[in-house]
């Protein structure tokens, strides 16, 4: 029918209009079907009718992947600090201030060691509520640190990227962890461990260009935005608009940069099973 | 010559200088002395400006249409022995980045950098310095067939970034970039990189990991550009001083943050006012830089690239 509506926005009348509660019923962004929160979760914050992954953070994804949801954190204690005095509308201390309020994380990463289908990794998972997972000194530093805790401890290392970029708050600083994190990671691959990099929704600037890319497996979840420049500053350069599903998992796939696409019920088996097979079970030489 | 708008003072100076000039040719007197003392005043003004630059006019220098590109300190310093090699052997060959062997004083190195064009048709084909993944690809080939011939690699930066295209993504521009990071720290020949002009984030880094990293003293090296950050942070582009000053992007401040090695003086006015100098301090700290790091094992050079990144950051614990 020619006077059907197909597009996204309001499908119900203000009259019709359910309000829901919140903790009770969760509502999914795309297709605004309404679940129970307690369903949702138990689907791993999926939509039970969409399939649509929920941006969630690094407890919920250690959640998904360590057994029995037991792990250990690492270098809980690093904390940022505004060495550079960085101000623009509101000072960078600031920022630091209510960011930790607003999400009780110190940083954009946290990194944890635990066991993964019984098999021991390590894992290091971005936050993007913390000032949009962007990547300053910490996240270097504590990437850094886990990497020299998997070579000491001989574990294979996940990265769950989910990230603006590099923290334009630490300037300089910022854009050499990337450097800081590419180094590292040339030392675990010397030491023979796994290193598996997740890309999650979404993955963008100096993240992509460093660790999310340099993966012996590069793998994401569906649908995730991962690019280098940001969809506007593409859209700006060529001055027309983008092709559907430019810069999503499944483009990604398709030009070759990602090894496969998993579903976030999946992840933990599939990383099981790769990590199963390059080191766990491997004739080692 | 081509004046910012702070060199307005020396302008005025220089062209009361060429009235003389022509006053004293038409009608045959001596105004030598006028001259000498107006080139005295020209040299005084050019410290006091030049001296006490902010943040933002050092990035207008850095970008200045008289600064010499890539190519030019390659010619000059390899004294027209330089042989332009290209190609990613993949996808294309991608003219802005640029690279190729050369010798230096005799000992053959590979040069690669961003260039820029010189002229409007020129600045098209060269992208204004802004790299596709496959000029990414072609520094790394070059790179790995310098270590194969044992030849140090001198890379020279200017690039406003790297180009956020449609193709670029494709191509995967995150992937080019994260390679060469990754790769350049396992390279076992020594690596000088040079910033010549703009230092703008990842596409300035993706050729940037280097034993030694150096900037010349009027460029800027920063996570983004002034005015990007000014749009993003401010949501619009009048903050550019501000954020150019917050960004801590000078020579000066990068080297006091330990985020370089070393600073290279650029002749009084700035190198677009004598390029011949520029080129020629260049060339002088390459070699001295060269001396030291050519004595090193390949593992000492890995080891001590590698230590000095790790060590980059603050945080508290």
């Amino acid at each position: 029918m020619w006077f059907k509506r197909n597009k996204d926005g309001i499908l119900t009348s203000t009259a019709e209009k359910k309000e829901t509660p919140e903790g009770l019923w969760y509502k999914c962004p795309a297709c605004k079907e309404i679940m129970p929160a307690e369903d949702h979760l138990e689907n791993l914050w999926v939509c039970k009718s969409c399939q649509y992954h929920e941006r969630i953070g690094s407890e919920e994804y250690f959640h998904v992947l360590f057994d029995n949801n037991k792990y250990k954190k690492l270098d809980e204690k690093i904390k940022p600090v505004d060495f550079l005095n960085f101000k623009d509308t509101k000072p960078y201390a600031n920022r630091l201030k209510d960011a930790t309020e607003n999400t009780n994380l110190l940083d954009a990463l946290q990194t944890a060691v635990g066991k993964i289908n019984g098999m021991e990794m390590v894992v290091a998972c971005m936050d993007f509520s913390f000032i949009g997972g962007s990547m300053g000194t910490v996240v270097g530093e504590k990437i850094s640190r886990a990497i020299d805790y998997c070579i000491k401890y001989k574990k294979p290392f996940i990265i769950i990227s989910k990230s603006g970029g590099a923290r334009m708050m630490e300037s300089a600083f910022s854009l050499m962890q990337m450097a800081k994190t590419s180094a590292k990671l040339t030392l675990l691959s010397e030491a023979e461990l796994p290193y598996i990099s997740v890309c999650t929704d979404p993955t963008t600037g100096g993240v992509t260009a460093s660790f999310a890319m340099l993966g012996d497996l590069n793998i994401a979840e569906p649908n995730a935005l991962i690019g280098f420049a940001g969809p506007r500053v593409v859209k700006e350069t060529i001055k027309t608009d983008l092709p559907d599903g430019f810069q999503r998992s499944e483009f990604l796939l398709e030009k070759g940069f990602l090894d496969f696409i998993v579903e976030r019920k999946q992840l933990k088996d599939k990383i099981a099973a790769v990590v199963d097979m390059m080191y766990y079970s491997r004739k080692k030489k | 010559m081509i004046y910012l708008d702070f060199e307005k003072p020396i302008q005025e100076l220089e062209e009361e200088m060429n009235r003389i000039r022509e006053v004293g040719e038409k009608n045959q007197v001596d105004v030598s002395t006028a001259i000498s003392d107006l080139e005295k005043k020209i040299i005084e003004k050019k410290k006091q400006i030049y001296e006490s630059l902010t943040a933002w006019q050092k990035v207008q220098i850095s970008r200045h249409p008289d600064r010499p590109y890539t190519l030019a300190y390659i010619d000059y310093i390899t004294d027209g022995s330089f042989i332009e090699l290209h190609g990613d052997r993949n996808v294309a060959d991608d003219k802005a980045m640029v690279g190729g062997m050369g010798k230096i004083d005799g000992i053959p190195v590979m040069l690669i950098g961003q260039q820029k064009g010189i002229n409007t048709k020129m600045r098209q084909i060269r992208r204004f310095g802004m790299a596709n993944p496959e000029g990414y690809r072609k520094a790394l080939r070059l790179m790995r067939l310098a270590e194969k011939f044992n030849m140090p690699i001198i890379t020279l930066i200017d690039t406003p970034g790297a180009y956020p295209g449609l193709e670029a993504e494709e191509r995967g521009q995150g992937e080019a970039i994260a390679r060469n990071l990754y790769e350049m720290f396992r390279i076992k020949v020594p690596i000088i990189c040079i910033i010549i002009g703009e230092g703008a984030s990842g596409g300035a880094l993706g050729i940037g990991i280097g034993d030694r990293v150096l900037m010349l003293e009027n460029t800027w090296y920063s996570v983004i550009s002034p005015e990007s950050c000014s749009s993003i942070l401010w949501r619009n582009w009048d903050h550019k001083e501000e954020a150019a000053e917050a960004l801590k992007l000078t020579a000066d401040d990068m080297l006091k943050n330990k985020l370089i090695d070393g600073i290279i003086p650029e002749p009084l006015g700035g190198v677009h006012n004598n390029h011949e100098e520029g080129f020629l301090n260049v060339k002088r700290e390459i070699l001295s830089q060269l001396s030291t790091l050519q004595k090193l094992s390949a593992e000492k050079l890995i080891s001590k690239r590698i230590e000095k990144f790790e060590k980059m950051g603050v945080y508290h614990e």
